[in-house]
């Protein structure tokens, strides 16, 4: 008798589990570019074109605009959909809150327009509402996807140069990405600096740590200066805890001498919140 | 005797602390203030309901059923006081819920009322309204969301070991949160389909 409930209880879970999994959410993708395309409504021209765009009025304003294509956003609505990438992927700066997100989910032929708290004053839902039906709306019905996303975009950075924001200050590295590194640091100057002094001598197995840890920084956070200021400070370390012996103490170099920065490729947002302002329509 | 109390301090602060203390003023802090959002997002569609009602009338003024119903539901919303301690009270916050489910019901009968009114429908100025009220719909179920996690997260530290015991010492008690069948009505922004006869005016 019990056993046979036990039985019944068992697959009632495994259907309870099982309908969980038919209602699965469709997940959030990584965000690597500014332009993230899983329909492949755009060629590969186009999506530079977009991405050129939108990089070039993050250099220049400091807001983010980032355009997520999907095939579609079922079972979830627009919106809820929406809200999550928009919090999951953090457009705009921490703070000032400036970063749009275009979404649009080609087989439900929806859009939605995911505005920032810091520009629902320039972007307001009627605006934003404004932008999709008569502006991308138009394009989306003869089938130009591209222009439609073209013009959106533009007359959103059109809309945002119209805010006072902060200026965009040279790739803002934030201190938790610092502190995430910190510990790569430290052991390099425990570990490495030993075992390079012993071998190079005290001076040149500094240089290297000050180097490698500079070079790590650098690669990651994308901002030179930290990573120059970081090895110079491991260089300095590794220079006074080293062990090792030989090699005359003279002008050591942190690891300078690296080419022109150039910014690192990949895309992130800068931590700007979402509260679901913004608008959504169909095409 | 010095050295005692001052241990006793000591030890007292490390099993708090052990026990969650501090937990329950973060979560208490984030609950507040996810709280408040909501309040400030209902806040707001109550101030949009005299606009979007004058733009209706102007082109459907016969249709006063749906006026008496939404001014009673605004006047309603507006007789409960919308405080910060709503959420201690389990009673009125259920009272501030239904008054609340009221005026989303009242509104998305107002808008399929509006349905049958092309001239009012190509009315900018009502689309604008219809836009605000849209997304401060959408604005209202994202920050319940965020209550209803703030308010999970400090119930489970309410009722798990070892943080209960600290929790029966200080009186906290768990939150009410949204339920979910209410949710399943409220959540659902007011969708204004084109297409279909208007659902509401029978």
């Amino acid at each position: 008798m019990t056993a046979i409930r036990g039985w019944r209880c068992g697959w009632l879970l495994l259907w309870l589990l099982l309908a969980g999994f038919a209602r699965a959410e469709v997940a959030v993708p990584a965000l690597a570019t500014r332009v993230t395309d899983q329909a492949g409504l755009l060629t590969d021209g186009q999506r530079q074109q977009l991405e050129e765009t939108q990089s070039d009025f993050e250099a220049t304003k400091g807001s983010q605009i980032a355009v997520l294509i999907v095939a579609s956003t079922q079972p979830e609505a627009i919106e809820e959909y929406g809200i999550r990438v928009a919090t999951a992927w953090k457009l705009g700066r921490k703070g000032v809150d400036d970063g749009v997100l275009l979404l649009i989910a080609k087989d439900d032929r929806e859009m939605r327009i995911e505005v920032g708290y810091g520009l629902e004053g320039v972007i307001p839902d009627a605006v934003a509402k404004r932008v999709i039906a008569e502006i991308i709306t138009p394009y989306f019905q003869q089938g130009d996807y591209f222009g439609g996303i073209e013009a959106g975009v533009s007359r959103l950075i059109r809309l945002i140069e119209g805010e006072a924001l902060p200026p965009p200050t040279a790739r803002d590295v934030g201190w938790t990405g610092i502190k995430d590194m910190l510990p790569v640091a430290f052991a390099v100057v425990v570990f490495g600096s030993g075992l390079l002094g012993a071998m190079f001598g005290r001076l040149i197995g500094a240089s290297i740590a000050g180097g490698i840890v500079a070079i790590i920084f650098w690669v990651s956070l994308g901002s030179l200066l930290i990573a120059l200021l970081i090895g110079g400070g491991v260089f300095l370390f590794s220079l006074l805890l080293g062990g090792g012996h030989g090699g005359s103490y003279g002008r050591g170099s942190g690891g300078g001498g690296f080419g022109s920065s150039s910014g690192g490729g990949g895309f992130s947002g800068g931590g700007g919140s979402f509260g679901g302002g913004g608008a959504s329509g169909r095409w | 005797m010095r050295n005692t109390t001052l241990a006793v301090l000591l030890l007292l602060t490390t099993l708090l602390g052990g026990c969650g203390y501090n937990k329950f003023q973060t979560t208490d802090e984030q609950i507040k203030a996810s709280w408040a959002e909501v309040l400030n997002q209902y806040q707001r569609r109550a101030d949009l309901v005299p606009n979007l009602v004058n733009v209706v009338k102007g082109y459907a003024a016969h249709e006063k059923d749906v006026f008496i119903e939404v001014t009673e539901a605004r006047s309603k919303v507006g007789s409960i006081q919308a405080t910060p301690e709503l959420i201690n009270d389990e009673q009125s916050f259920a009272r501030f819920q239904a008054a609340q489910a009221q005026m989303t019901s009242a509104l998305s009968r107002l808008l399929a009322v509006a349905e049958n009114y092309p001239q009012l429908k190509a009315d900018g100025l009502f689309r604008d309204l219809q836009a605000q009220l849209e997304g401060t719909e959408n604005r209202i179920t994202v920050s319940r969301n965020r209550y209803i996690q703030a308010v999970q997260e400090y119930n489970v530290t309410v009722r798990s070991f070892p943080s209960n015991l600290t929790a029966m010492l200080f009186g906290y008690k768990t939150k009410p949160s949204f339920t979910v069948e209410n949710e399943k009505a409220i959540a659902v922004p007011p969708k204004v389909d084109f297409g279909a006869p208007a659902a509401g005016t029978k």
